[in-house]
């Protein structure tokens, strides 16, 4: 990933499937994409669900954001048109089938552990998918086969959010204690929030690397319901143009932005990525207009980060 | 030919009655048994807050002074429910304020209680005594400083593990001087710091205080003062354990220890310097109960510690413990009944620690009284949990976590049927079980010929096909909660048990194989089960019915089955036969 990309958290200067070698992202991406674009004219006929009295905005940039949280924003919006009933298949289901991701991420829980480098464990997740020749021949394979990488599963293993959080915390002097420390040493709940969102979700930032993957797991996780109800979008995801997603970007209506330990609201992508795990409590995506006046990113600062 | 005692008589009889399960027996006789206990009933367990309503709780038992209740399924622990799924207490405070003035003790478990339900809690029970929140979230400081400020009774106060956004250290500020009636305070789950001054004054005026566990923010060298204002400790819970290595700390802290006779539990040890821990030696003889879950302690200081614990009953420990600590604890500790090794570094690739299954086996061989075992590691064999069950058959919870899902027994490379199979068939009384590695449908036949006390399984990543599951519902007759993960398990083994659901309280089961199509089948042919579709990728009915849901959870229900408070990526089935959707 080049370094302006980096800065660039609410990435959506490039395709996203470039960014990504896996092919089980790459479908969500498409689709996710195809959203932005398709959910204009679905927008009838799409699903909402959200706060009584809540108003999905009515602009053709609405749904564009940084993070691609503007499906989010005509998602929540409460509207009497139901979607497409049963007959019509769910355009995503093949995507489902085909990049495989969706049966472990979402199916598992409220965290959506996709900015995993390594991809989520295969063999767990093609255990989402019936026939059972397939599902036995896996369970040997998988039997016989270390994971390449330490792919982390959602709720797994199973130790209670406060244990863990309270192990994040905890500075053990390891060299006193005895054994090396592994790689990745903890892991860290936060809360995330959406204005107008009827329910919020956790997610473990420690499973991210980067601020691109964080923006786009927040991204999927949010919009998952859109994504759903809109599976005719998918067809039109040829005409997504790059200058149409500068537009989005650009249009952008929410921002994403965290309280630090001190209790300040700032700006995601301000800093280092360490010291924002380091540092980071909360997250919320707030409505643009709310977030005037918090910490400004400068050109300068966004470069000099890794 | 009946002859009746005078209700008082029996009343009193009833009265020796403790266990729900007893009363609930005694309530099943006869009509005017039913009438004679339902008056005298002080305490209720509601296990699944859900399986119930207030009203009908409250039309049954006017009487109660004691609430137990249980909210969000287990897995909720490991972020497998989303947020916003339920379990408000708000109803239940509300609705028992007017029914139960005089309502003393409520314990709730994995409950969302708002600092209303609190505030109503302190205001509206003039004889309050006791509130024990486990696992509990939605409320902040405010809700604990109502409760201090308005229960002029409060004996007991305890937020275990719960999720309490800490808004400064001031509610405990708010307990009135007049107040000494506490018995037991439990603030470990807080973050902030409380006024010391306070807390001393508090602990220096309630003589009754036998348990009182602080929270990090304690720092050690203030420690030694609370423990001298109350020598009668039976529990205590340390803050930091901390401090710059000072002969004077040193001793007064070993002094303010060697003073409290009756200690039975240490718990807290965050953030522990070693040099500190032989002041609690003095208290060691006495010691039943040891937390040290979140001290990191090298294996050389854990063995010290421990082997001064001759008395102790059950130890909660990181994996720091090591193998060889484990021994130790075998040699030293023969009255051990429980004990918990957490991982201290589970998302590690490689093993931190020298943590393997001898430890576990060398403990179940050493101590005879060892009945409760959670132990997560790294690696396990066949032969060593045959080991295990040989030494112990006298287990009653057996939870095994092997850290990567479906690691096969690493000798042989073989799924660890056999070693989970002994397990069950020795050790006869086993209530509890969780497991993990690598498991194929055999497993579950061995657990349903042999594990019939179980009334608790839990399953991961685990099995082939349905007949693993139809193994389990079909043979476990005991089972009451079974909790599934990541299992290709489906359609025919539920619905061909679906008479077995009403005998449980619950059935969890997420990323696995059941369709939409059979939630709905099962509903519709079981009025008295609610089957929640927890699906986050919106309406059922836009997917095929063939389309595995997400999550699955089945709990019978005297309620409706239209829960009020359903959000939007719940779905049950609506009383026209149509899946209810918003």
């Amino acid at each position: 990933m080049s370094m302006p990309q980096e800065h660039d958290y609410i990435g959506l200067s490039e395709p996203l499937p470039s960014e990504k070698s896996s092919d089980k992202t790459t479908a969500a991406a498409a689709a996710s994409n195809v959203e932005r674009n398709g959910v204009f004219s679905l927008k009838e006929t799409e699903l909402r669900l959200g706060l009584p009295g809540s108003e999905a905005p009515e602009r053709k940039g609405g749904v564009g954001i940084g993070i691609g949280i503007g499906i989010g924003v005509s998602l929540f919006g409460k509207d009497e048109s139901k979607c497409v009933k049963s007959g019509a298949k769910r355009g995503f289901s093949d995507a489902i089938n085909g990049a495989g991701k969706w049966g472990l991420s979402i199916n598992g829980g409220s965290e959506v552990d996709l900015g995993q480098k390594g991809g989520v464990n295969v063999s767990a997740v093609k255990r989402e998918i019936p026939p059972l020749e397939e599902r036995k021949n896996e369970a040997a394979a998988a039997a016989n086969t270390a994971p390449a990488s330490k792919a982390q599963v959602v709720g797994w293993p199973p130790i209670r959010s406060f244990r863990k959080n309270t192990l994040a915390t905890n500075t053990p002097k390891k060299d006193d204690v005895g054994g090396n420390s592994g790689t990745g040493t903890s892991c860290l709940y936060v809360k995330v929030s959406m204005d107008g969102a009827p329910y919020l979700r956790k997610i473990d930032l420690k499973t991210y690397c980067s601020y691109t993957e964080i923006s786009s797991a927040l991204e999927k996780m949010f919009s998952c319901f859109t994504i759903g109800q809109c599976g005719q979008g998918l067809a039109a995801k040829e005409n997504i143009s790059e200058s149409h997603l500068m537009d989005l970007l650009h249009g952008s209506e929410y921002v994403l932005t965290y309280e630090d330990k001190d209790g300040d609201w700032m700006l995601v992508g301000d800093v280092p990525w360490e010291m924002f795990t380091d540092s980071c409590r909360r997250l919320r995506i707030m409505k643009g207009s709310d977030a005037i006046g918090l910490a400004p990113r400068t050109m300068q600062k966004c470069k000099s980060q890794n | 030919m009946a002859y009746s005692f005078p209700e008082e008589v029996l009343e009193h009889v009833f009265s020796f009655l403790s266990s729900p399960r007893d009363r609930n027996a005694v309530s099943l006789v006869c009509k005017s048994w039913y009438e004679i206990e339902r008056w005298c009933r002080h305490r209720i367990f509601v296990g699944n807050c859900y399986a119930v309503s207030p009203e009908i709780v409250i039309r049954r038992f006017p009487e109660l002074r004691a609430v137990e209740m249980k909210g969000k399924p287990h897995f909720a622990d490991f972020n497998l429910v989303p947020e916003g799924w339920g379990a408000y207490a708000y109803p239940w405070i509300a609705a028992m304020a007017e029914a139960y003035p005089f309502l003393e003790e409520i314990k709730l478990k994995r409950m969302v209680v708002t600092d209303e339900s609190l505030e109503l809690i302190s205001k509206s029970y003039k004889n309050f005594k006791s509130l024990v929140l486990t696992s509990c979230e939605g409320f902040t400081t405010d809700g604990l400083a109502s409760i201090a400020a308005n229960c002029r009774h409060l004996k007991e106060l305890d937020l275990r593990e719960s999720e309490v956004e800490d808004l400064s250290g001031h509610w405990l500020s708010h307990f009135p001087d007049s107040c000494t009636s506490l018995v037991s305070l439990n603030m470990s789950c807080l973050g902030s710091e409380v006024s010391f001054s306070a807390l001393e004054r508090l602990v220096a005026r309630s003589p009754n205080l036998r348990t009182l566990r602080l929270n990090r923010a304690v720092p050690l060298e203030k420690l030694a003062n609370l423990v001298r204002h109350a020598p009668q400790l039976v529990e205590l819970g340390t803050g930091a354990y901390s401090a710059e290595i000072r002969s004077d700390t040193f001793s007064s802290l070993a002094d303010a220890f060697s003073a409290c006779k009756q200690l039975k539990a240490l718990s807290g040890f965050w953030d522990v310097v070693p040099s500190y821990l032989p002041a609690v030696y003095s208290a060691c003889s006495g010691i039943t109960s040891l937390n040290l879950s979140y001290a990191a302690i090298p294996s050389s200081d854990l063995v010290k510690l421990i082997s001064q614990c001759q008395n102790l009953q059950r130890l909660w420990v990181l994996d720091y413990i090591e193998d060889s600590g484990l021994e130790a604890l075998a040699a030293s500790c023969k009255d051990l009944q429980e004990l918990r090794v957490f991982p201290s570094d589970p998302f590690g690739a490689e093993p931190n620690v020298s943590l393997t299954e001898q430890g576990l086996v060398s403990v179940s061989e050493g101590c005879p009284k060892l009945e409760s075992v959670l132990y997560f590691c790294r690696q396990m064999s066949n032969a060593a949990l045959i080991a295990i069950a040989r030494s112990r058959p006298n287990f009653i919870r057996f939870r095994l976590c092997i850290i990567e899902p479906q690691a096969a027994d690493y000798l042989t490379l073989e799924p660890l049927d056999a070693g989970f199979g002994a397990i069950v068939e020795n050790c006869k009384e086993l209530r509890r079980l969780s497991m993990s590695g690598l498991l194929t449908d055999r497993v579950f036949k061995y657990i349903g010929t042999h594990a019939k006390k179980l009334e608790m399984l839990s399953i991961a990543f685990a099995g082939d096909s349905d007949l693993g599951l139809h193994h389990v519902l079909s043979g476990c007759d005991s089972l009451r909660k079974l909790e599934i993960r990541d299992c290709p398990f489906g359609d025919k083994a539920l619905l061909a048990n679906a008479a077995k659901l009403e005998t449980m309280r619950s059935l969890w089961m997420s990323s696995c194989s059941v369709s939409f199509g059979a939630c709905k089948l099962l509903a519709q042919k079981m009025p008295r089960l609610n089957v929640e579709v927890i699906d986050e990728r919106g309406p059922p009915d836009s997917r095929l019915e063939s389309c595995s849901v997400e999550r699955v959870y089945v709990y019978r229900t005297v309620a409706s089955r239209q829960r009020l408070d359903i959000p939007d990526f719940v779905w049950t089935l609506d009383e026209d036969s149509s899946m209810r959707y918003s």
